[in-house]
């Protein structure tokens, strides 16, 4: 999840907050810094940005040689076409669109209902071997998910999960729920038992007094750990290409790259799709980007 | 309000960490009990297993006549305030006092009323709607002090309650705790490792160590008359003077010639120690009558009194407390008296009072 973090983190507005310190240096400290910032900069938005210009000029442009940078008609089409159907009605993408949302919502919310009270169980309780069981946990997150396809896909067989949105479900809980436990822990760990305690004194049973002072306590720890599950499971491409094959099964990321290959490509399309696919993700982190940060720089900072 | 009844109270962590080894305590119905003690000797942990927090390995605790053991601290009871005060910080103060009493279903003219008397007697009149971060550790204090009373308990825990404030508003609240026990009729147990909250608040204190009592008594008696050595050394500051002392000729004589006299029933043939308050002591001009030959190794001035410690017949740290108008420098001769009464004496090997 590394990527994510990083992404997290660049979303906050950590420019306007550089202490003065670091803007000291000489003259020329700071133009290699803004021409090395700059490059850099143009290296990782070109992308991007090639990919919006793209998915708004009409066709004829977007196989232009030279390539046209300015001065391109800007047309919508291509993301009609992400949504509806060239013979009218909904289009294939927009129901793996939907197939997204419908896996990575129910993948995140299965896993943190899960993982939170089981976060906040090893957080609390004397739990036999406690640390290997969190090691274990965690271990199963070493290994690259590419290791376990090949398994899964043939378990899946045997049970009938295989091309059925379910069966993606379960396998993004699968990868969620430790990660979601390793960093709930730390919220619950920061959340003093005392509340509890105090809770229970004055009447309330422990699951009583969790529910209602702890839980309100951490949903800032909540959105940040949800947000980082649903990237993950809006993102993944490998179990989804192996698991599923048909168009109304199939999440947005198969789908899109199903767009490039056979004879033509239609790379305007391509393009819309994945602007509307980057979208939501974006929006949301940046919804929530004071809980990310909160959840990114847990424990950096002691009280 | 009740008593509280703790027999052979015993814990173990699941970690293996004997934190109470074998505790016995009768609390009685009104009491204000301290339990004094060192970090680590179990203090917080009876205070929990009695509140229902932790679960005892063996041993039975009674809220007056109730056998607790098996009940859910919802049902014991009883109101814990906490060092860390645990005040829910989403709420306003006038929400955190009536927040025991919901959980109660009682009805709500009656919360309000509760909440008002709480708030009258701790004086929170202006801290009502603010939240737990707007106030100061002092005025957190009283709103966790508040909120252990709207409840009327049978009993009130306070763990530590006043680690956090300073000395001058630590010294204000034991004042105020200590009034609105005696006002409340409260059977209280209060923990501290403070040796003055402990003798200035409590009725009886008992003092823990390493997981087991040492001494129950009044604050008096456990001042005059510590039940061992660690109880001499705990209390008292500076602490208790303990001279080796041998039995010759129906005194106490120690090594340096200071004479004491014996309390009855001294067993014979063993190695004891003579425990002498430094108030018991006074050093004099050299040569003083029934004074023994000394010499100033320190002097402390605490402004109303001076701390001299002293070289007597090769203990180097006996320590007298004087006066401030006794004056001798450091490095001077003196003359080293005693003036208290009968000592207590402890033997060595035990370490037990014997006398
Ligand atoms: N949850 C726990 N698991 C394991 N050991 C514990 C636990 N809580 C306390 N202990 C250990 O039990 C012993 C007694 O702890 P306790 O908190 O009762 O001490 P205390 O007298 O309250 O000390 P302090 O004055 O520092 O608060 C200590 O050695 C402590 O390390
Ligand atoms: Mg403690």
């Amino acid at each position: 999840m590394a990527v994510s973090v990083d992404e997290a983190v660049a979303t906050g507005p950590a420019r306007d907050h550089t202490p003065p310190a670091r803007r000291r240096g000489g003259r020329g400290r700071s133009v290699l810094e803004v021409a090395l910032l700059t490059l850099l900069a143009v290296v990782m938005l070109f992308p991007v940005l090639w990919m919006i210009e793209t998915s708004i000029k009409e066709n004829r442009d977007v196989y232009a040689i030279p390539a046209k940078f300015f001065d391109f008609t800007i047309t919508l089409d291509h993301y009609r076409d992400v949504f509806v159907d060239p013979d009218g009605g909904r289009s294939a993408l927009s129901v793996s669109f939907l197939n997204s949302v419908v896996v990575a919502g129910a993948s995140t919310v299965l896993a943190t209902v899960l993982g939170v009270p089981a976060a906040w169980a090893y957080s609390r309780f004397a739990v036999k071997a406690k640390k290997d069981q969190l090691f274990f946990i965690l271990s199963t997150r070493f290994m690259p998910p590419v290791v376990v396809v090949i398994p899964i896909f043939l378990m899946y067989r045997q049970v009938g999960l295989i091309d059925n949105k379910l069966g993606l479900i379960l396998i993004y809980s699968a990868f969620n729920v430790p990660f979601t436990i390793w960093m709930m822990k730390g919220f619950v760990d920061e959340v003093p038992a005392e509340y509890e305690d105090a809770a229970m004194l004055d009447g309330y049973t422990r699951l009583q007094a969790f529910r209602r002072f702890t839980l309100p306590l951490l949903v800032p720890g909540i959105a940040a750990t949800a947000v980082f599950a649903l990237i993950f499971s809006w993102n993944e491409f490998v179990f989804a290409t192996f698991l599923t094959s048909s168009d109304d099964v199939r999440t947005a990321p198969p789908a899109i790259a199903g767009l490039i290959g056979g004879t033509t490509t239609d790379w305007g399309l391509v393009a819309a799709a994945s602007v509307v696919f980057a979208l939501p993700v974006l929006v949301f982190a940046y919804l929530v980007r004071k809980h990310l940060i909160a959840g990114v720089t847990l424990g950096a900072v002691r009280r | 309000m009740a008593g509280i009844e703790v027999t052979a109270l015993h814990k173990r962590y699941p970690d293996g960490t004997v934190a109470v080894d074998h505790v016995d305590l009768s609390i009685g119905d009104g009491e204000l009990f301290v339990m004094l003690g060192p970090s680590g000797c179990g203090k917080t942990t009876t205070l929990r297993a009695i509140a229902g927090l932790e679960r005892q390995t063996a041993g039975d605790i009674r809220i007056g006549e109730t056998l607790v053991n098996d009940l859910p601290p919802a049902e014991r009871d009883i109101a814990m305030v906490f060092q860390f005060y645990a005040l829910y910080p989403h709420l306003k103060t006038r929400d955190n006092l009536a927040f025991p009493l919901r959980a109660e279903g009682l009805p709500k003219p009656e919360v309000h009323e509760r909440v008002n008397e709480a708030a009258r007697l701790m004086r929170l009149g202006p801290l009502m709607d603010r939240r737990p971060r707007q106030l100061s550790g002092g005025e957190q204090q009283r709103v966790a002090l508040a909120r252990a009373l709207v409840r009327r308990p049978r009993a009130f825990l306070m763990d530590e309650p006043l680690t956090n404030l300073d000395a001058e508003l630590r010294a204000d609240m034991r004042t105020e705790i200590k009034h609105l026990q005696g006002e409340l009729g409260a059977t209280m147990v209060y923990v501290t490792h403070d040796q003055v909250e402990a003798m200035s608040l409590g009725h009886r204190i008992a003092i823990l160590n390493k997981g087991r009592v040492e001494q129950i008594g009044t604050p008096l008696e456990v001042y005059d008359r510590p039940a061992s050595l660690f109880c001499a050394a705990f209390i008292g500051s500076p602490p208790m003077n303990l001279i080796e002392v041998e039995v010759a000729d129906g005194k106490l004589r120690s090594q340096g010639g200071l004479v004491l006299t014996p309390p009855p029933g001294l067993p014979r043939d063993r190695r004891l120690v003579a425990g002498v308050r430094p108030e018991a002591l006074e050093v004099a001009e050299p040569g003083a009558e029934e004074s023994v030959p000394a010499r100033v190794v320190s002097v402390e001035w605490l402004g109303d009194e001076i701390i001299y410690v002293v070289d007597h017949g090769g203990q180097r740290d006996v320590r007298v407390r004087m006066p401030p108008t006794v004056r001798f420098a450091t490095d001077a001769k003196v003359g080293l008296r005693h003036t208290g009464g009968t000592p207590a004496v402890y033997d060595v090997s035990t370490e037990e009072l014997v006398a």
